[in-house]
């Protein structure tokens, strides 16, 4: 497994460092949220992000992308977790680009992996229903009617819905899974904003006898659950490297204030009390560190036991990186509590994508399974 | 067929022809290794062969330098050797303080009479070495320690005490920190000694442990006559080789942690069962996972680390990382064990000894440095915190 990076890694790494950095701070997502803009994100700066190659960084050459692979991808998004950069990333780049890109018909791919890797389409992934991640429950349903199929059923977390230009939505259709692609202006089906602690994009989705054609269907009829599985991977392997840039860099924040502020008439960061947390939180996340590029090279490799891995990597990455926002506000007392530091956006950002696609808990159970106990 | 192949290739058929069976069974215990030296019994005939014919191409030592006594390999050859040597389940040839620590700081810090003096007997396993660190009041605080040597003109005198001193009643030489100027302050007067086990006024007594076991001694000194020039590198500078070889020591426990042996999900559905195919203790199959997926995420930093280290490169005060990261695992992964084993682990013998490992285990956050102490390098070095 490669987990060491190689020098176009390491390139693309510094070329994400200096535009997301400078192009997105963390002031910039504070102005979106700040500003109720309804968007939740900047497009002109997506359409910069696509100029890079980031929109297509999982989309193949055919179809206008650089095809660089997860490793790639996950550096992107710790980029992005660092700034707490607010983009389509996640929805459009790693999940409806992952699954189009794995079961998409061809025609499915010339439209919409061009329009992806363009910048020019937003799409969003609605798998979800109750308060927590299950993927292998899926009771929205979708029966046949004429040639196409209607859709009954609600979705909950859906990334990017209320902007997105289209949905991949997974139904039950009585065999199994499918994935069908919906226009979010279908009658029947209605989109709500929900409004998130870590101020960025999510809807709930009702449906309600939503229409769609035969063509909607991203590959096999009631064979959808692999592909699924597939792409909840990839955005488990790529949010977990947004959760390594961000409690990474909540850590580092936290390091420089315990090393400035000053009680008892010195330095905190002098305190035995602060230093061993700090120096067992650093080994925590330098293995978190591993687990994220061993999950994502797992998927590059297509690796037989890439399932357990992204499991692994999940689980671990979400419980360190929870301890680092903890710690972190913590370390940071009074000022920690308040909306000025920015600290608190972290840990709101950690608290959401920690639990997306399965908390630690969720991962834990499925490796308990794979290892037979 | 490049060079590395001709070398895979050669390597291959001399390890087939070479390797005794015997040699070829899995390591059970310390008492299965070769630890060579001159009080040294041999279990058996192919141990003894084995040892021979690896030490005859310097194989026991793949990359030290040919004019030592070693293999004079390249990275990649030893990784070759390595590599060969796993597919047939070979053990290694000799277990040496002398080829782990002692090598790697005479190559960097000795001089050319004594790399030719000590490298070679290591090479062959002719001569087994201790340490001579930790004293009864210099365990965390290693510098604080106070066995002094004296300049006597001819020679040095040595007078004090070590403590946990390891196998120092069946080593041969010791490599020793002792106290070469006490009015300098404490990291500034400690010097680097070598001398003989045998040298008159050495006294070296096993500590029991609470496994039952004896790996360790209390070693006195009174008036030992050391030769001058068993002093290594300057005197009054062998804190810099002390550290050194603590980072090479750290680097070699932190990998205890990395489970090459069976799974601990796997022991424990051994031991407690199943039930309804789920663990029949549900809440210590929680704790299993989280240690299993622990264990593996370390695995994948010790190699991370080590791949990004540059050939040849210490790792640093990330040595102490997994240092800490690694014993802390360990034990904790003894902790489940006996978890599992329930009464049968309490017994001394039973279920594979697990008592035994499950008290070992508790040393290996205290020696080669504290939890702690690693705790204090990762905050000063890496982290820079004020007054760490």
């Amino acid at each position: 497994m490669a987990l060491v990076l190689n020098e176009d890694e390491k390139m693309l790494r510094e070329a994400a460092e200096g535009f997301v950095g400078s192009k997105s701070p963390v002031s910039a997502m504070r102005k979106l949220r700040d500003s109720n803009d309804a968007t939740g994100f900047d497009r002109a700066l997506w359409s910069e992000m696509a100029d890079m190659g980031f929109a297509g960084v999982l989309v193949g050459e055919d179809h206008g992308g650089v095809d660089m692979g997860f490793v790639a991808a996950g550096l992107l998004a710790e980029q992005m977790g660092r700034n707490l950069a607010a983009t389509p990333f996640l929805s459009t780049s790693v999940l409806a680009a992952t699954a189009l890109g794995k079961a998409g018909s061809a025609s499915q791919k010339s439209e919409w992996l061009t329009k992806i890797s363009a910048g020019k389409a937003i799409m969003a992934l609605a798998v979800d229903e109750g308060r927590k991640h299950n993927p292998s429950k899926v009771e929205t349903k979708a029966g046949r009617s004429g040639n196409g199929f209607k859709i009954s059923g609600s979705k909950a977390m859906v990334v990017d819905g209320h902007v997105a230009d289209q949905f991949i939505v997974a139904a039950n259709t009585g065999e199994g899974v499918t994935l069908f692609l919906v226009d979010p202006k279908s009658n029947g089906l209605t989109t709500e904003r929900t409004d998130m602690i870590d101020s960025r994009n999510a809807a709930r989705l009702t449906f309600d006898d939503v229409e769609v054609t035969a063509d909607a269907v991203i590959g096999e009829v009631d064979g959808g659950a692999d592909v699924l599985a597939h792409v909840l991977n990839a955005g488990r392997a790529v949010v977990g490297a947004e959760l390594v840039g961000a409690s990474s860099k909540a850590f580092e924040d936290t390091t420089d204030y315990i090393r400035e502020r000053k009680q008892f008439g010195t330095e905190i960061g002098r305190f035995q009390a602060l230093q061993h947390r700090s120096s067992h939180l650093y080994s925590e996340l330098e293995i978190a560190r591993s687990a994220m590029l061993a999950s994502l090279s797992a998927l590059d490799e297509n690796a037989p036991d890439a399932d357990l891995v992204v499991s692994m990597a999940k689980a671990k990455i979400g419980s360190v990186a929870k301890l680092a926002s903890q710690e972190g506000v913590q370390m940071f007392g009074g000022v920690g509590m308040t909306d000025e530091y920015d600290i608190g956006l972290y840990m709101k950002r950690i608290r959401v994508a920690q639990e997306l696609f399965g908390d630690a808990h969720y991962h834990m159970e499925q490796i308990a399974k794979a290892k037979g106990i | 067929m490049s060079e590395l192949e001709t070398f895979q290739k050669e390597t291959r058929k001399w390890l087939e022809a070479n390797c005794p069976a015997e040699m070829r069974e899995p390591i059970k215990g310390d008492e299965d290794l070769c630890w060579g030296g001159r009080g040294f019994k041999f279990k058996n005939e192919a141990q003894k062969l084995w040892l021979e014919r690896m030490a005859e191409r310097g194989w026991t030592t793949p990359t030290w330098p040919k004019e030592y006594g070693g293999g004079g390999l390249s990275k990649p050859e030893a990784k070759i050797l390595a590599k060969e040597m796993a597919r047939i389940n070979a053990r290694i040839p000799l277990a040496s303080f002398g080829i782990w620590m002692l090598g790697p700081a005479l190559l960097k810090f000795g001089n050319e009479a004594q790399k030719q003096e000590h490298l070679p007997p290591i090479v062959r396993g002719e001569i087994r070495w201790c340490q001579g660190y930790s004293e009864p009041s210099a365990g965390s605080d290693l510098a604080a320690l106070a066995t002094k040597c004296e300049d006597k003109g001819d020679h040095f005198l040595v007078n004090g005490q070590k403590v946990w001193t390891s196998y120092a009643d069946k080593a041969d030489w010791i490599f020793c920190l002792v106290r070469t100027d006490p009015k300098a302050k404490k990291h500034e007067g400690i010097s680097f000694v070598l001398f003989d086990m045998a040298t008159p006024g050495v006294e070296a007594r096993p500590i029991k442990l609470i496994s039952g076991k004896s790996p360790f001694c209390e070693t006195f000194f009174e008036d030992v006559k050391v030769r001058k020039d068993q002093l290594v590198g300057e005197l009054n500078k062998g804190w810099s080789i002390a550290k050194y070889l603590l980072t090479h020591e750290r680097e070699m426990i932190g990998g205890q942690g990395q489970d090459v042996t069976r799974p601990l999900s796997e022991i424990a559905a051994g031991m407690i069962g199943l039930e309804d195919g789920k663990l029949a203790d549900p809440m210590l199959r929680t704790q299993v996972i989280e240690a299993e997926i622990d264990a593996w995420a370390f695995g994948q930093t010790l190699k991370r680390k080590l791949g990004e280290a540059k050939a040849g490169a210490s790792l640093g005060a990330d040595s102490s990382m997994l240092k800490y990261y690694g014993t802390e695992l360990n034990k904790r992964r003894l902790e489940l064990m006996m978890d599992a084993a329930g009464h049968e682990g309490l017994e001394w013998e039973g279920e594979g000894g697990v008592a035994r490992q499950w008290l070992r285990t508790k040393g290996n956050s205290i020696e080669g440095g504290t939890s702690e102490v690693q705790l204090n390098i990762i905050s000063k070095h890496i982290l820079q915190l004020p007054g760490a």
